[in-house]
């Protein structure tokens, strides 16, 4: 299911909160309210943790990862990454980047198998990328936008990419991230998809302006319909049972 | 995937891929659309937005029933018809809020012309959400509310109602210049904002609403004739609250008595300011500047009013001491260069010549003759009569006249001004003139002592004779074609038309006639009206009233009078 929610009076809720598959990253806010609905959500299968990254709130943009790892800026205190570090499962590996486009968030789109990076990143960053989040990267832009981060956002089941993306580029990501892409729009119409949603392969969250025509693709291209955590095992264990008989 | 063919570009492939533009659900209502801005179908967003908010749909103006005008706030009152252009920019302007949006269209919707409600209909873009451009159109409802202008308010309450008066004076015993200044102020339109005119003893008075329209009036006459003027006011009324006080504006333009074939003895200072001329000089022309003609020499000036207002003069004889004269002999002098005098007073309008004329009086009598000097070696023939001033025979007074006299200074027996088609005219009789001059609405003010009616038709005779003769003058007033006297002339070319048609038969009755006329008539080569000077008929204007309906009426008429000119 889908869930809308702001923070602080904002819709963009992927500025300020990383959804991955293993954990969640939360911004430190005045409120307990946008935490508590991740929590309310989230808390029985992964850790939610709430922290800062480089004493901003703007978790979402300045990190970037996957079940695999998380990657976090170099500006992200010492304390921070600690924090983040005792916070999060031990098989997540966590690591600082140096970085010169340091909001990773906003250059880097990941699920758990695929990257699409800014085209201007470091040639390390995005070995790092490729080791840390152990997914195939691709230099890539969407609908002629460099903030890939920014105007995507894709889970292992589908992805939601900006709206005046062309078909062609569509069916190139598509093909690319091997998951069914769909052009479409978050908070009444906004084209940062980036910002205004966060998704795992089982939940999302959006802003609160999001309409239900927009919340009914996000849920259908996300498959998040009948999406549950133990979904997924039921998935992998009938496709398991299928590849092993 | 399909690519485009490598364009060859610097010796670069470039490959190109086609961009198909996808669709997306619209936000709100998940109809698929092209992306835009707002993400939204235009049924959407056109629910979402109004961007004729904050613009007002209902506007009260205030209109004067008197006057038909509309007020603009603070006070100022616009003339506009309904349906107008300048209507519908009145209108837009009243809506408050429109300057924010982009209009892109406007027009009147129609509503009965006694309903006092104005509809307009405009149409509207405005960026909304995220630079979409949304166009809307809307009605705005004009609620018209009667409301009396101060003009009107005033007027109504007293109708005579005036601020500023402009009483315009010049001192001679005839009106001409008066008619002169009628025409001018007619074609220059100058009268506009007059509210009442009155004719009064030696001139006439202008009324005015406001101050201003009188000092537009003085400026028009100081550019047209030699006056000055003082003003006066009288308060009218003060209000010691908002210190404002109501004056009653009186302007007194006094123009200068001297007038075009006037015989002037110059002020012997002024005369040698001007380099020694005269000082017995005729006024030959008089706009906003006088010019001065010594006939004796053809040396002239112009003087402009603020050098008559200096040293003003008035005229030794003027036009009703003209004396008519036949010129016996006349022996043009010849200059070189045309020019005579060290002045550089050189004048092409007129030619030095000496005349030897006898008093028409005197005609067959006595022998008496005078030899003058003249400028009008140019029109004047012998045989001819002419006008001119019998200063041998005249009873001159004047201080300027007597200096000179005393001086030892000479003063010609005659000195002529102008010819004389007073026999032609008589000869052929009072034919109706084809043309005719407006006239302002002009009130007679009281008894007029001294004039009557016969005077002033004199005048007015006198002053259509003298635009007939003087081209300068017909140049700077608006003539027009005389519809009731149209099938008397006709213009040139449909004469000559009409003539070739008639061809044969009527030239020989022409010819016949002409001999006839011929043996009874006069010694001169004159036809009766030829050589007379007339006004020719493309200097007319059409009558705009008369333009409608004269045309049939005209041609009708003007076969007729055709034939009867050559039965004749």
């Amino acid at each position: 299911m889908a869930t809308r929610c702001q923070f602080e009076n904002n819709n963009d809720v992927g500025v300020f909160a990383k959804l991955t598959n293993a954990y969640c990253l939360i911004a430190l806010g005045g409120a307990e309210n946008f935490y508590s609905v991740f929590e309310a959500e989230l808390a029985d299968h992964i850790p939610v943790v709430k922290t800062s990254v480089a004493g901003t709130r703007l978790v979402g943009r300045l990190t970037v990862g996957n079940r695999n790892g998380l990657l976090l800026p170099n500006t992200t205190s010492d304390q921070e990454l600690q924090h983040i570090r005792n916070s999060l499962p031990d098989e997540v590996v966590v690591q600082r980047i140096d970085e010169r486009l340091s909001a990773l968030g906003n250059c880097i789109a990941t699920n758990d198998y695929v990257a699409l990076i800014h085209p201007d990143i470091d040639k390390e960053t995005e070995e790092i990328v490729a080791d840390v989040l152990g997914v195939e990267v691709f230099r890539q832009t969407v609908a002629g936008n460099v903030l890939v981060g920014s105007y995507s956002s894709f889970s292992n089941q589908g992805g939601l990419v900006h709206p005046k993306t062309s078909i062609e580029d569509l069916d190139e990501l598509s093909s690319l991230l091997q998951v069914p892409l769909v052009a479409g729009t978050v908070n009444r119409g906004s084209d940062v998809v980036g910002a205004g949603l966060v998704v795992n392969d089982w939940t999302a969250f959006c802003g609160m302006d999001t309409t239900a025509t927009e919340l009914s693709v996000i849920e259908s291209v996300f498959k998040l319909r009948d999406a549950q955590p133990s979904a997924i095992v039921n998935d992998m264990r009938a496709s398991l049972i299928d590849s092993m008989v | 995937m399909a690519f485009h063919a490598p364009a060859a570009h610097d010796g670069q492939a470039v490959f190109q891929l086609p961009q198909t533009q996808g669709h997306v659900l619209c936000c709100l209502c998940g109809t698929s659309i092209a992306p835009n801005p707002s993400n939204m179908c235009v049924n959407c967003i056109r629910s979402q937005v109004d961007i004729t908010e904050g613009i007002q749909k209902q506007v009260t103006v205030l209109w004067c029933k008197d006057c038909n005008r509309y007020l603009q706030p603070p006070k100022h009152w616009v003339r506009a018809e309904l349906e107008s252009k300048e209507l519908l920019t009145f209108c837009l302007k009243r809506i408050k809020g429109l300057q924010k949006v982009k209009l892109v269209d406007a027009g009147f919707i129609w509503t009965e012309p006694h309903s006092k409600r104005l509809k307009v209909k405009a149409l509207i873009q405005a960026e909304v959400m995220n630079g979409a451009i949304l166009q809307q159109g809307f009605v705005v409802e004009f609620v018209v509310e009667n409301h009396m202008c101060m003009d009107c308010t005033r007027a109504n309450t007293n109708a005579n109602t005036w601020t500023a008066c402009v009483q315009v004076r010049q001192h001679v015993p005839h009106k001409r210049t008066f008619l002169f200044l009628e025409q001018l102020i007619l074609k220059h339109n100058a009268d506009a904002q007059c509210v009442k005119i009155n004719d009064i003893h030696e001139g006439v008075d202008f009324f005015f609403g406001h101050r201003a329209h009188g000092l537009k009036l003085i400026d028009f006459l100081q550019s047209v004739v030699p006056a000055r003027f003082r003003h006066d006011k009288q308060l009218v009324s003060h209000d010691t609250h908002t210190s404002s006080y109501n004056y009653k504006y009186t302007f007194s333009v006094e123009i200068a008595p001297v007038c075009k074939d006037d015989l002037v003895c110059l002020p012997p200072k002024l005369s040698s300011s001007l380099g020694g001329l005269g000082p017995l000089v005729l006024v030959t022309r008089v706009t906003n500047a006088m010019t001065l003609t010594d006939p004796t020499n053809l040396r002239s000036t112009a003087m402009d009013a603020a050098t008559y207002w200096r040293t003003p003069f008035r005229a030794q004889m003027s036009a009703r001491a003209l004396v008519e004269y036949v010129v016996l002999d006349i022996e043009p002098l010849e200059q070189a260069g045309g020019g005579w005098g060290g002045g550089g007073g050189g004048n092409s309008r007129f030619s030095l010549a000496e005349a030897t004329v006898a008093r028409a009086s005197d005609f067959g009598r006595n022998d008496t003759t005078y030899f003058t000097r003249t400028h009008l070696g140019h029109v004047l023939h012998p045989g001819d009569m002419c006008w001119g001033y019998d200063l041998a025979n005249a009873n001159s007074v004047g201080l300027d006249f007597e200096a000179h006299v005393n001086r030892g200074g000479s003063v010609p027996d005659v000195i002529l001004v102008r010819k004389s088609y007073e026999e032609k005219r008589r000869r052929r009789g009072r034919q109706q003139r084809v043309w005719k001059l407006k006239r302002l609405d002009m009130e007679p003010e009281g008894e007029r002592s001294g004039r009557n009616e016969a005077a002033d038709e004199a005048d007015r005779e006198r002053f259509m004779e003298e635009l007939e003769e003087d081209a300068d003058m017909r140049a700077r007033v608006n003539l027009y074609r005389d519809g009731d006297a149209a099938g008397a002339v006709q213009p040139p070319q449909q004469q000559q038309q009409q003539q070739q048609g008639a061809a044969a038969a009527a030239a020989a009755a022409a010819a016949a006639a002409a001999a006839e006329r011929r043996d009874i008539g006069s010694d001169d080569d004159d036809d009766d009206g030829e050589g007379l000077p007339t006004v020719p008929l493309d200097e007319l204007l059409d009558d705009l009233e008369a333009m409608g309906l004269g045309d049939g009426a005209g041609d009708g008429a003007g076969d007729t009078g055709d034939e009867e000119m050559e039965e004749d």
